[in-house]
């Protein structure tokens, strides 16, 4: 069962961008793709918490500002040679506005 | 018409001094060259080689006969000049031509010196220096069967190794008891004769000889103490004289050679000398690593452009015997109080000594084991404090312990500034960078690219382990260039090729027309595009942020604690009273915790809250700042000194000309960091000669220097040229600028970008073709209209403002 919040229109994250939204606990990254998909994302790398919002973002992953690790979007998982994850919340575009569950988050590892 | 150049000695030093005179001023002579010998300049070192029948006589043209031709040099071999009128100002030839000069290069090299004995003209009797010689050894050795030679110094012993594997019994006389003993000490030179007695030569240690015997061809040699040895052939390699009979009959000062200043000049300032004919500070040299030294200062003045000195050269030596591993530098017999460290394995056949005075390396002799030579000597002529690593210095540069030695795993461990090959002064990394960069897969392209290996080649197994490495073992296959990142195959220089060719100038074009493999790039190779496409269509491309590190879309530094800092810029460092209150005003409202001083003379804002930016911004902006771009691939700052206005040494007013630069280029966007500064006087207060673009100003003008970097590998920049006035410094710089913007590759600064390309392409594009420098400045400042527009007024006023404020506070 979703518990989806709504967040904010799809047009205020720019495409292959992100916002940062900051809850009570953490600030979670929510990035929008080239294909205008939208993914959320605990604003922290799994490798020293840096700020995943100010890194570039390419597919569906985005690379760290700090010392240039890949994250996979949907996972939260470092790519490539790097291991470690982060936390990820279900997120969906409806009607132009981005939700996000923020009770659900999940960690693949 | 062209000022008109003779160059009589058509060798190694003299033909070298025209290659670099090319390199500066292709068009400024007209160029004649003399040479007694038939043929086109060769590389004489390797007559030994050749003697040995490991190369041949084309295997060591150097430049050949088209070389001239192409060059616009009229070339007469076989033609030796015999008179020299100076005060008609032309030289005269044994075929009885006659050729002006303006001026006059005298490189007749030496002689080899005939010990003068009863018999020393009897035929059989050789020196060793030229085609000619060899030619009469290789006769010899087909016909007779005993030879002896005189002089167990480089190359007697080099000549008798070439004898002995043409099948000839050789004999060395040697009137010392030290093989040698100008370069080894005296374990070393025993090992070298041991080692060669196993192969087969004989020696007569001490032995002075007095007379050669025989009818018309010499049959004997004859010493001092009465004995005797038979002999076909007598080669005399017992030392080299300096050939100034030319120079001398033309009055010019001749001692043991022909003296010249440290500008190669001999006493007629219209006649310069290089090679081993001169005599520089009292020393006349006989290997070719000073003489390249020289031929390059000779041109620097021949192109008039008059900076150069040579200063002497500290020479380092390698025997070129196929098998034997010899080097020896510098001061190689210690001295009392010397300190003395040594390293011997009789079983492996090394021996490696050096001599040490206050912890500086002074000398060198290694036998079997040269791989550390070329650091050795590094050392050595950096006087390096070698107190931190002394206990282990012996090992090598890096002690490699259990990691497989042999010259592949030594040459990979050497640091990129580790000189490879001594002849040419060519360091490891400057041959890595030629590989990669020209894609370069065989000694050859080396060779004819750095000149790495192309004299005495000693050095030419080391090359072959970095081009093995660099290329990677099956190198047919691997690719002739590096792909930018793993989303293409292309380089970066097929990418800007393609974007001005092809007009590309959006991002996904440029993926469709370079078939991207990714679906948007990736963090290396998108902040590179949008450089590029920025560079080459500054008013049809629209700048991507999101392909922007975030120091760059945030127009800040991050700092550590992911706060940021804001740098105002200071147009020249110069600041008003205003302007440091508007600035104080701000630290105060904003609860900036530091401020600083930087060294590119403006003030820096530590600590502000990203959120905070567009505020901070708009109350520096209303103050009349912009951003000094102090976080970007970007223009950042143009220092100066206190100049003609202040200073008493002064000669043009710096402080404002600096002013003039930084309103010229702030805000342009560049491959990397790009900074300038212009000092008053050749005091260089402002440092201008470690900038990418620096002005030193002089009485007469303006100097131009580029490529220089402070930071972790310091290199001084490179001068460009000289100008008259402000108009034209501006000129210049736009355009040089410019040319680094089209053309370095992303993330490459000024300095290695010069070294790739080379100073003498940029003069070539700058220096030499007016047309297209001005096309390069105009480019630049069309460019300017777009790029000057303040980032933080844009953004005080609203621009990207999702970039600043988090979206909403969501309680959970
Ligand atoms: C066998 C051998 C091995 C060597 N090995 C090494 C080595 O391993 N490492 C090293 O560094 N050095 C080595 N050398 C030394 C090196 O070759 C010389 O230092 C170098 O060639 C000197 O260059 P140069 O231009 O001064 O003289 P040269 O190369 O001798 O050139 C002078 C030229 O001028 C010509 N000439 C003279 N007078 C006249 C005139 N009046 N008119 C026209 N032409 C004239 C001569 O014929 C000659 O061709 C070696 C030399 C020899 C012979
Ligand atoms: S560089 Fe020359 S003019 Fe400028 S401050 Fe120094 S001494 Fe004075
Ligand atoms: S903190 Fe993200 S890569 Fe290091």
């Amino acid at each position: 069962m979703n518990n989806w919040t709504e967040i904010t229109p799809l047009d205020e994250i720019p495409q292959l961008g992100s916002r940062v939204i900051k809850t009570d606990t953490m600030e979670i990254a929510v990035f929008r793709t080239a294909a205008d998909e939208v993914f959320a994302v605990k604003n922290a790398c799994p490798h020293k918490a840096g700020p995943l919002s100010e890194g570039i973002v390419h597919g569906n992953s985005v690379t760290c500002p700090l010392h240039n690790w890949n994250i996979d979007l949907a996972s939260g998982e470092a790519l490539g040679p790097d291991e470690g994850c982060t936390n990820t919340f279900p997120a969906k575009v409806d009607g132009g506005i981005v939700y996000i569950d923020l009770k659900n988050s999940s960690r693949a590892c | 018409m062209k000022e008109r150049l003779v160059l009589v000695g058509n060798g190694m030093a003299g033909v070298r001094t025209l290659e670099e005179l090319l390199k500066y001023d292709p068009e400024h002579y007209d160029i004649t060259v003399f040479g007694a010998e038939p043929h086109p300049n060769y590389n004489r070192i390797m007559l030994s080689p050749v003697l040995a029948g490991e190369k041949t006589i084309d295997d060591i043209i150097l430049n050949s006969r088209d070389w001239y031709a192409e060059n616009g040099i009229t070339l007469h071999t076989g033609d030796a000049v015999v008179a020299i009128d100076r005060a008609a100002r032309k030289v005269k030839t044994e075929s009885g031509m006659e050729v002006g000069y303006d001026r006059l290069l005298l490189a007749t090299g030496s002689n080899p010196f005939i010990i003068p004995v009863p018999g020393a003209d009897k035929d059989g009797v050789l020196g060793f220096r030229d085609i000619a010689d060899v030619d009469k050894m290789l006769e010899a050795a087909k016909q007779y069967k005993k030879a002896v030679v005189i002089g167990g110094g480089l190359l007697g012993l080099e000549a008798a190794n070439g004898l002995m594997k043409n099948g000839m019994d050789v004999t060395i006389v040697h009137l010392m008891d030290i093989l040698m003993e100008r370069q080894l000490d005296h374990p070393a030179a025993e090992m070298l004769k041991a080692s060669l007695e196993t192969r087969g030569m004989k020696f007569l240690m001490q032995a002075s000889t007095a007379e050669i015997v025989g009818g018309d061809r010499v049959s004997g040699v004859k010493f001092a103490d009465g004995s005797e040895v038979e002999a076909d052939l007598v080669v005399m390699a017992v030392g080299i004289k300096p050939n100034i009979e030319l120079a001398r009959q033309a009055g010019i000062h001749c001692e043991r050679g022909i003296v010249v200043s440290d500008t190669m000049q001999t006493f007629d300032p219209r006649v310069y000398a290089v090679g081993e004919c001169v005599q520089h500070r009292g020393i006349c040299y006989g290997l070719v690593a000073p003489l390249f030294e020289q031929g390059k200062v000779a041109a620097n003045h021949l192109a008039q452009i008059g900076i150069a000195r040579y200063e002497g050269s500290v020479t380092s030596t390698k025997l070129k015997v196929t098998g034997i591993d010899l080097f020896s530098a510098g001061e190689f017999n210690e001295q009392e109080d010397d300190e003395t460290l040594v390293l011997q394995d009789p079983a492996q056949g090394v021996y490696k000594k050096l001599v040490i005075r206050d912890n500086r390396i002074k000398g060198a002799v290694m036998y079997g084991d040269t791989m550390d030579g070329t650091w050795y000597f590094q050392l050595l002529r950096e006087g390096t404090d070698i107190s931190d690593f002394r206990s282990t210095i012996l090992f090598g540069q890096h002690d490699v312990g259990d990691a497989g030695h042999g010259d592949t795993a030594r040459v990979l461990s050497l640091s990129d500034d580790a000189e490879i090959c001594g002849c040419n002064g060519v360091c490891k990394g400057e041959i890595v960078n030629a590989i990669q960069t020209k894609g370069l897969f065989t000694l050859d392209d080396v060779k004819a690219h750095t000149k790495a290996a192309s004299s005495c080649g000693s050095c030419a197994g080391l090359v072959e382990a970095l081009l093995a490495n660099t290329v990677g073992e099956g190198y047919d296959a691997a690719p002739s260039k590096k792909a930018i990142c793993a989303c293409t195959e292309h380089s970066h220089d097929d990418i800007i090729k393609a974007i001005k060719d092809h007009e590309l100038k959006d991002m996904r074009t440029v993926f469709d027309f370079l078939a991207w493999k990714t679906p948007d790039g990736c963090a290396t190779c998108r902040p590179a595009l949008n450089y590029y496409l920025l560079a080459n269509w500054p008013a049809d491309y629209q700048d991507d942020m999101q392909s922007r590190f975030i120091n760059e879309r945030a127009h800040g530094n991050i700092q550590k604690d992911g706060t940021y800092s804001v740098v105002p810029r200071m147009f020249g460092g110069l600041c008003t009273p205003s302007d440091l209150r508007a600035i104080a005003d701000v630290v105060e409202k904003y609860d900036v915790p530091e401020m600083k001083v930087t060294g590119g003379q403006r003030i820096d804002l530590f600590g502000i809250k990203k959120n905070d930016l567009p505020a901070v911004w708009k109350d520096l902006s209303d103050a009349g700042f912009v951003s000094g771009h102090a976080y970007g691939k970007a223009m950042r700052t143009v220092k100066t000194c206190a100049g003609k206005t202040w200073c008493r040494f002064g000669t043009q007013n710096s402080t404002a000309l600096g002013v003039k630069l930084e309103e010229l280029t702030w805000g342009s966007w560049m491959p990397h960091k790009f900074k300038l500064a212009v000092s008053g006087c050749p005091r260089n207060c402002a440092e201008a000669t470690i900038k990418d673009f620096g002005v030193v100003c002089v009485d007469s003008g303006y100097e131009l220097h580029v490529g220089g970097n402070g930071g972790i590998k310091v290199r001084v920049t490179d001068l460009l040229c000289k100008v008259d006035s402000e108009e034209e410094v501006l000129e210049y710089c736009g355009a040089f600028t410019q040319m680094y913007r089209e053309e370095a590759h992303y993330l490459e600064r000024t300095a290695p970008w010069v070294e790739r390309v080379s100073l003498s392409y940029i003069k070539s594009r700058i220096l030499d073709d007016e047309a297209e420098r001005k096309a390069l400045y105009e480019r630049f400042k069309f460019g300017q209209k777009f790029s000057q527009i303040d980032p933080w007024k844009q953004r005080a006023e609203g621009a990207e403002a999702h970039e600043f404020m988090p979206l909403e506070v969501v309680s959970q």
